[in-house]
């Protein structure tokens, strides 16, 4: 099913556009915009984007896949963003990860059951003064242990969601 | 240095901590863009002037005096673009994030005199995709500027008559190395983010072809206070050659990891022992990385040098990397390498790290994020990976010791970019001065004969060790 931009986004595209010289160099911001609006950067969504600034496809395919932050598959509903680093590493960051992994059942890379979260394990996330540390949404969570990290989901659950539902899923989240 | 800890003043870090100075009423009530409209009523050639009499170098890892490399945009320049480098991602540096959230208006402040001294008509802030936080601060800076027509609006009265800047923040996705400047401008320009081969330089041929300057937030964060106190007064704070201060990011085994603006040129012991209450337990220290994951550490003798760009480089108490025992490794025309100062970030291990698996996760690191555009870098790196990642475990090789050394040796010169380098010399540099280590890890019970087979290290032997030409996870998806 083809993907369309709502009215309210196409004016966010339009606007971002006239802020640089050529459609291309708007090609990031519009796809962090379709990212928010249909969950993930599916085909159809990339399709979308480059209708959207009449780019090929092609092109849009190659700075989608180049990007870690533009997920291809449905996300849950929070990305949590697990720093192991150096810094966070000498400090227990795999201790914590490996608290979230147990405490989600997955490992990182994965989403879990319920679709609330996906865990990703990140590289340097620039709070290595406050390591280890884990950014979900606009929040840091620094500092961690295995427990505080455990208990800072229940947090995270009640954070607006980082993205809106992929239109064609039925889950909002899941492999 | 001219400056101690005790008299030092506070620049760039002045609002840290300061709840709403963010906020551009509170930030206008303690003086920002005051010096802006000093700077209106000067000649904008007097600008560039006194950013090179202050001796300010880029804090974003090079060093490279920011005068300089503004007097190489070409004199007939129609349009030029100031591009302010925001994709903070070396491992251990976590100084931008805080400008950025605690003071964006003084970053924007900096960008204004800048541009005008420039004369450029729009600037880009490329802002790391993961600082979340930070982007929605700093676009409600922007908008707030926009609103208050320091953005936006055409000037009639300054030096360039009909001047105006428009400012967008441009967000990464996700890419260690669109901190490279080029990589940079093809990431801003739309595009993955692989690195441009120089010459042309961008200061030539930058963004959408045209002459453009890219500057680290804290170089650029620094502009207001020359241009406010003088380039001399700027100049005399620092060391000889590095005027202003210097942002260290302290992590790793400290009593008082942080964020400090220190004396240019400190020496690293003091800032470890008084600034950041020594290392936990009583611990000694084993190694220090002094300027973010891809500068060769310092050993536990080697930590009273001075943090200053060029004390690191050229210091003989910091012994040189090597690329095998009693073989320096040349950096070209002879040159060889202590360390550097990079990005600031000085990441503390104590004795009891184990540095082989410190230097398998660095490897791992750059692996992951090596663009793929070369080849030297991007096999090297995965091989490099790999290859530590098996010592890290206790099943090394004989043989494999040189083989890094001989990978990375293989990497480092032969890229379009320093992402290269970044791996091969924390690599060396580790190998050179921590050796008995990585040599423990090498496993005991080969047969003879195999260890014989496997201790002259070639390129068919890489095929031979565990090599599978398989991808290393690419994060999420």
């Amino acid at each position: 099913m083809p993907l369309s931009f709502p009215p309210e986004a196409q004016q966010k595209i339009a606007a971002i556009r006239a802020r640089y010289p050529n459609a291309q160099a708007a090609c990031l911001p519009v796809l962090h915009l379709a990212q928010d609006e249909f969950g993930h950067l599916s085909d159809e969504a990339i399709d979308a984007v480059a209708a959207a600034l009449q780019l090929p496809s092609a092109h849009v395919w190659g700075v989608v896949t180049f990007y870690t932050m533009y997920h291809r598959h449905p996300t849950g509903k929070h990305i949590l963003m697990m720093c192991t680093n150096v810094s966070c590493m000498l400090r227990g960051g795999y201790d914590v990860l490996h608290a979230l992994e147990k405490k989600l059942n997955i490992k990182a890379g994965e989403n879990s059951a319920d679709g609330e979260f996906t865990l990703v394990e990140e590289e340097c996330l620039a709070a290595c003064a406050d390591a280890p540390c884990l950014i979900a949404g606009e929040k840091y969570f620094l500092r961690l242990t295995p427990e505080s990290a455990v208990a800072a989901l229940d947090e995270i659950k009640k954070m607006p969601p980082d993205h809106k539902p992929h239109p064609s899923s039925t889950s909002g989240g899941g492999h | 240095m001219a400056v101690t800890l005790e008299n030092m003043p506070k620049l760039v870090m002045r609002f840290v901590g300061i709840e709403g100075a963010n906020r551009l009423d509170e930030a206008t009530r303690r003086g920002v863009y005051g010096t802006y409209k000093k700077a209106l009523g000067m000649a904008p050639a007097a600008i560039v002037d006194e950013v090179k009499k202050s001796n300010l170098r880029g804090r974003g890892g090079a060093g490279f005096p920011t005068g300089l490399k503004w007097s190489f945009i070409p004199k007939d320049a129609k349009t030029t673009y100031l591009v302010i480098n925001a994709d903070e991602s070396e491992p251990g540096t976590c100084k931008d994030r805080e400008l950025l959230y605690w003071d964006p208006h003084t970053l924007i402040e900096g960008i204004l005199i800048s541009s005008y001294a420039l004369g450029c008509q729009h600037a880009y802030i490329y802002i790391r995709g993961e600082m979340i936080r930070e982007h929605k601060v700093l676009q409600r800076a922007v908008d707030e500027a926009y609103a208050a027509g320091y953005l936006g609006k055409a000037l009639d009265n300054a030096g360039r008559p009909g001047w105006k800047l428009d400012l967008t923040v441009h967000r990464g996705a996700g890419a260690y190395i669109c901190g490279e400047e080029t990589s940079l401008l093809n990431s801003l320009e739309g595009k993955r983010g692989w690195p441009r081969l120089k010459p042309p330089f961008p200061a030539v041929k930058g963004v959408w072809g045209q002459p453009t300057i890219v500057n680290n937030v804290e170089t650029i964060a620094n502009v207001p206070h020359i241009i406010e106190k003088g380039g001399q007064w700027f100049a005399e704070l620092g060391t000889p050659k590095s005027g202003g201060t210097r942002i260290l990011c302290m992590s790793g085994h400290l009593n008082k990891p942080g964020v400090y603006e220190l004396p240019m040129g400190i020496p690293l012991r003091e800032v470890i022992d008084k600034v950041c209450g020594g290392v936990p337990g009583g611990k000694k220290v084993k190694a220090v990385i002094p300027g973010g994951s891809s500068m060769p550490p310092l050993d536990a003798s080697e930590l009273d040098i001075p943090m200053e760009f060029d004390a690191l480089m050229t210091d003989e108490r910091i012994k040189p990397v090597q690329v095998r025992p009693g073989i320096n490794f040349d950096m070209g025309g002879g040159k060889i390498l202590r360390t550097m100062a990079g990005s600031g970030g000085v990441i503390v291990m104590d004795e009891t790290t184990d540095l082989v698996a410190v230097t398998a996760r660095i490897m791992r690191f750059y692996a992951h994020e090596s663009c793929g555009q070369c080849t030297p870098c991007r096999e090297g790196t995965g091989w490099l990976a790999r290859i530590t990642t098996r010592l890290a475990k206790g099943e090394g090789r004989p043989g494999d010791v040189d083989l890094c050394a001989s990978i990375a040796h293989g990497i480092a010169g032969n890229t379009i970019c320093p992402l290269g380098e970044a791996a091969a010399w924390p690599m060396l540099g580790f190998l050179t001065k921590f050796r008995g280590e990585f040599e423990a890890k090498i496993r005991k019970d080969l047969a003879p004969e195999r260890r014989q087979a496997l201790t002259q290290p070639s390129l068919v032997q890489i095929r031979g060790t565990g090599y599978q030409g398989t991808a290393l996870p690419r994060g999420r998806s």
